[in-house]
């Protein structure tokens, strides 16, 4: 029996989020008495594969021909040998849209139960039971599993990293996998730009602005901060920011360090995409806003006069 | 090409939910076609209407005969015919093991999922009906389009997209972009749609994986914490020091 | 007695639901403002079917029931009460009319493409010196024998410059009174109408509405309506049904008015909580669900009648006096809810409160409502 963790790596380098899985893997593995082992597809720097080390997988599996393109099936059939190598019970995903698309396949595969975006360690193992958030984020739902096996996704900015050193010796699989079927014929992407849903910190405002020629001072405290811009529904659907920036239900579901809120009254759906964040600052000059219902701090006033004073303050230190 | 919609019935959860145990309270609840697979829907009426290749547009539901009205919407937007698989949708596995039959029975080219549900946010039938059928599958699909009787499917990742061609059949989970927004239906679909066929179909023995033994209620978040508009110092300080978030 | 809706209303009022709620919220206030004309919606509405959903799908209408109808019309007028009216001149006035009324030519010519939404119509009875009292009419229409020559002014015409097809009442016979009144379906491209200036209007500020000059008008025979001197039994007869769709917009404008007031009250707070749970705003509260359930159901009603294919006219007199009188109500409680923010246009409430004022007014004023009612009770 193991933990194996699966790290996704994009441009030869893991995932940020890669730190938290192997944490929540090494946790998850000492209390069930087992060893932990990771897994990653495709080429990666070696001084990131070393970088692991530090979260206790006792192995780092890795393949690097034939990842190059994400096909599911590929990435579903060596995931999977590769958790019965090492007779896994459990396999932890990122819950995001790669982890999404492999995490069904290898649970079929594994006739395992399948609990998606998870944010905490099981309630009990025997039974194994587990929380996770159901009804778009109004309730915790304790998610019986009734196989031996089980496959995980865990939530962004949910597990706390804890540095836990373990052996970490490289070893190169050899996997037998399907012909890929997907190919890719071009490639779309604004390199440069914080992403939104890696970012720690967001800048996110809403229709307060009045305009897309006020998003100069969204810019600047997000360049200020080192932080990420979203906006709200509205802000999108006006064409004032691109469909990419849109937080909420239907849009970017994130969960940040900070999220800060200006000018967003906080419709129930756009809540339900930031719920997960750790801290919520509103700005917002309306004190009856929804938003200052789920914020953690918050200040009544003026956007336009707000916004500037912050980036000031900021820039001060 | 033939195309085959997975859709949800789910409450409608911009409204007020409440539970009672660990059943949600029906009673005032109104039920809804899972946004996004009503995006998915809207999309195939698209590729349809565009005149791209697409034959006929069938739509998929597990679920008891209450489940008849969204999918009879779901025929009101314009999808050609309906099938039911006459149980509940028990977990994510179950569910996509009764898919998996319809899809079976059927000669689809192209079938389409909501990327979740918003009851369960399982995040997992389309991969899991895939690997059943051992058909290619592609997640986070923003477009999906038909060229020159191919499809060409657009990948969400981060910071952009790929454009992507995959052999058929193909499973897709679709997300945000996939259509701007869902189609109302019109009057005259909506006067046809009791005439469409709508086959039910009974369900198939499949496991249960998971279950939902209890529901348990958010804690209170705690009050915010208000700042003058002229102390905006004390937040910067409050968010260095108290938070320790920047 | 059924409460329960049809699989099939609930679906149209769910359509027209999120119509209005995504389409009409963006720029309602915009065009109340402007006084714009909503020629895309009025597009988008006829290509859903809702510009001519009871007519019969024999001439490109949607085939639906009155019901349908009443709650299509609601929810368009809880967002934008001018759409509903643009909705309800051409449904239950000008289609119902040529399809009941009018002849093969008429019906081929003129409603199909009012049924399928691709043309609106207005429908012209008020005068400068007849509005509530239509029996005597000055607009003239002489029997040239091979054609009618058409000349005299039109009031208070909803739709009167984006509608492409008018059906007008004119004196034929000056001696017969009202039994001397004929109704005509007219282009109005035809030479010798104009238009007189849009009308500044309080509220419903997106329906155009104009005075038609008509100046030695040609028009032929076949477009006469019915018998000879029908034109006056043809008014009443399409007003008892028009009542129906006003009577279905003041409840609109009075559930939409209300839907806001709740919303505010469990967003705002004074004394330290949410103002709903203040006694004297909760009950004023009430006291608007009340009015508007009886309004709906008075609607329904009217609507249930005319489906049974039974007299209307005490009903749809009903729903029409009680729900624009009770709209005027909720709408003004609504603001009063509000306080100072009901008072500003970003809140929506006042513009409900000019809107709700139009329907005690037109089509038939709450006092001529009266006068049928009444007279209905000793018949």
């Amino acid at each position: 029996m193991s933990v194996l963790v699966y790290l996704e790596n994009w441009d030869g380098k893991f995932k940020k989020v890669s730190h938290e899985l192997l944490s929540y893997g090494k946790s998850l593995a000492d209390k069930m008495g087992v060893s932990m082992f990771a897994l990653s597809l495709g080429a990666v720097d070696s001084n990131e594969l070393e970088s692991l080390k530090a979260f206790g997988p006792e192995k780092i599996f890795i393949a690097t021909n034939g990842f190059e393109t994400l096909d599911n099936e590929v990435f579903a059939a060596a995931i999977s040998q590769a958790a019965e190598k090492e007779d896994a019970s459990m396999v932890v995903f990122s819950q995001d849209n790669v982890g999404n698309a492999l995490a069904g396949h290898v649970a079929v595969k594994l006739k395992a139960g399948l609990v998606s975006a998870v944010s905490a360690l099981p309630v009990s193992f025997d039974p194994f039971i587990i929380k996770k958030k159901i009804y778009t984020n109004k309730v915790y739902g304790h998610v019986k599993v009734n196989t031996d096996k089980k496959v995980l996704s865990l939530s962004k900015n949910t597990y706390e990293i804890i540095e836990n050193p373990g052996a970490g010796e490289v070893e190169e699989l050899s996997l037998d996998l399907p012909v890929a079927k997907t190919k890719v014929e071009s490639v779309d992407k604004v390199t440069g730009k914080l992403l939104l849903t890696d970012a720690e910190l967001v800048v996110s405002a809403g229709r307060g602005l009045k305009g897309p020629e006020n998003w100069g001072m969204i810019e600047e405290l997000a360049q200020v901060l080192g932080a990420a811009t979203g906006c709200s529904r509205p802000v999108s659907d006006e064409g004032w920011r691109p469909h990419t920036e849109h937080v909420g239900q239907t849009g970017k579901i994130i969960a940040p360090n900070l999220y800060l809120a200006i000018g967003i009254s906080g419709a129930i759906q756009h809540v339900g995409g930031i719920s997960n964040s750790k801290c919520i600052v509103a700005i917002n000059k309306d004190p009856d806003a929804p938003i200052f219902e789920v914020a953690d701090y918050g200040i009544v006033g003026d956007a336009f006069k707000v916004v500037p004073e912050l980036i000031n303050e900021l820039k001060k230190a | 090409m033939n195309i085959l919609v997975c859709v949800s019935n789910v409450p409608d959860t911009t409204t007020k939910v409440k539970f009672n145990g660990t059943q949600l309270v029906t009673e005032g609840v109104q039920w809804i076609v899972n946004p996004w697979d009503e995006l998915a829907i809207t999309r195939a009426l698209e590729l349809k209407e565009s005149g791209a290749g697409v034959d006929k547009i069938t739509i998929a539901t597990v679920g008891l005969v209450g489940v008849e009205p969204t999918m009879r919407k779901g025929l009101a937007m314009g999808a050609d015919d309906a099938i039911r698989v006459d149980s509940d949708p028990k977990d994510a596995f179950y569910t996509a093991s009764q898919l998996a039959e319809v899809v079976k029975a059927g000669n689809y080219d192209l079938i389409m999922t909501g990327f979740e549900s918003a009851d369960y946010n399982g995040i997992s039938v389309g991969a899991m009906l895939s690997e059943l059928m051992g058909y290619a599958s592609v997640g986070a699909v923003s477009a999906v389009n038909i060229i020159d009787g191919k499809l060409q499917i657009d990948r969400e990742i981060d910071g952009g997209k790929e454009v992507l061609s995959v052999e058929t059949p193909l499973v897709v989970s679709v997300q945000k972009g996939i259509a701007i927004d869902p189609r109302i239906p019109a009057m005259r679909g909506i006067m046809m749609a009791r005439r469409k066929p709508l086959k039910v179909l009974a369900p198939v023995d499949a496991d249960v994986y998971t279950e939902i033994v209890e529901i348990e209620l958010p804690k209170a978040k705690s009050a915010v914490k208000l700042f003058d508009a002229e102390d905006v110092a004390g937040l910067v300080d409050a968010l260095r020091n108290e938070a320790n978030v920047i | 007695m059924n409460f329960e809706l049809t699989e099939e209303q609930k679906m149209i009022r769910q359509a027209a639901r999120d119509y209005a709620r995504r389409e009409l919220t963006k720029d309602v206030l915009e065009r109340d403002e402007n006084a714009i004309f909503p020629t895309h919606h009025v597009k988008a509405l006829g290509e859903l079917g809702f510009l001519g959903m009871m007519t019969s799908p024999e001439y490109g209408g949607s085939g639906m029931d009155a019901v349908s109808y009443v709650l299509a019309i609601e929810e368009i007028a809880k967002i934008d009460a001018s759409l509903a009216v643009i909705m309800s001149v051409n449904n239950s006035l000008v289609n119902y009319g040529l399809e009941t009324f009018g002849n093969d030519f008429q019906k081929d010519k003129y409603l199909r493409p009012l049924a399928d939404g691709t043309s609106i119509g207005a429908f012209l009875l008020s005068e400068p010196e007849a509005g509530s009292d239509a029996t005597h009419q000055r607009t003239t229409a002489v029997d040239k024998g091979d054609y009618y020559l058409v000349n005299g002014t039109k009031n208070w015409i909803t739709n009167a410059n984006s509608a492409s097809t008018y059906i007008v009442m004119a004196q034929t016979h000056a001696d017969k009174g009202p039994r001397g009144i004929n109704a005509f379906v007219i282009e109005k491209n035809t030479p010798g109408i104009s238009l007189g200036p849009h009308e500044n209007k309080m509220g419903m500020r997106s329906s155009d509405t104009h005075s038609v000059m008509f100046t030695d008008v040609k028009i032929p025979k076949e477009n006469r309506i019915g018998e000879d001197g029908f034109g006056f039994k043809f008014a009443m007869k399409l007003l008892s049904g028009g009542r129906i769709g006003i009577a279905s917009q003041a409840t609109g404008i009075a559930s939409g008015a209300l839907d806001l007031a709740i919303k505010y009250s469990q967003e705002r707070k004074a004394f330290g909580t949410e103002i709903f749970n203040h006694q004297s705003v909760a009950f004023k509260l009430a006291e608007m669900a009340i009015k508007v359930e009886n309004a709906h159901n008075l609607c329904l009603k009217a609507a249930w009648l005319k489906d049974q294919h039974k007299n209307t006219d005490m009903a749809s007199a009903m729903a029409k006096c009680y729900a624009a009188d009770i709209a005027m109500e909720v709408a003004t409680e609504a603001v009063q809810i509000h306080g100072g923010y009901g008072y500003v246009k970003e809140y929506h409430v006042e513009r409900l409160m000019r809107e709700a004022k139009l329907t005690q007014i037109y089509e038939g004023t709450s006092e001529i409502q009266k006068i049928v009612i009444s007279r209905a009770l000793i018949k």
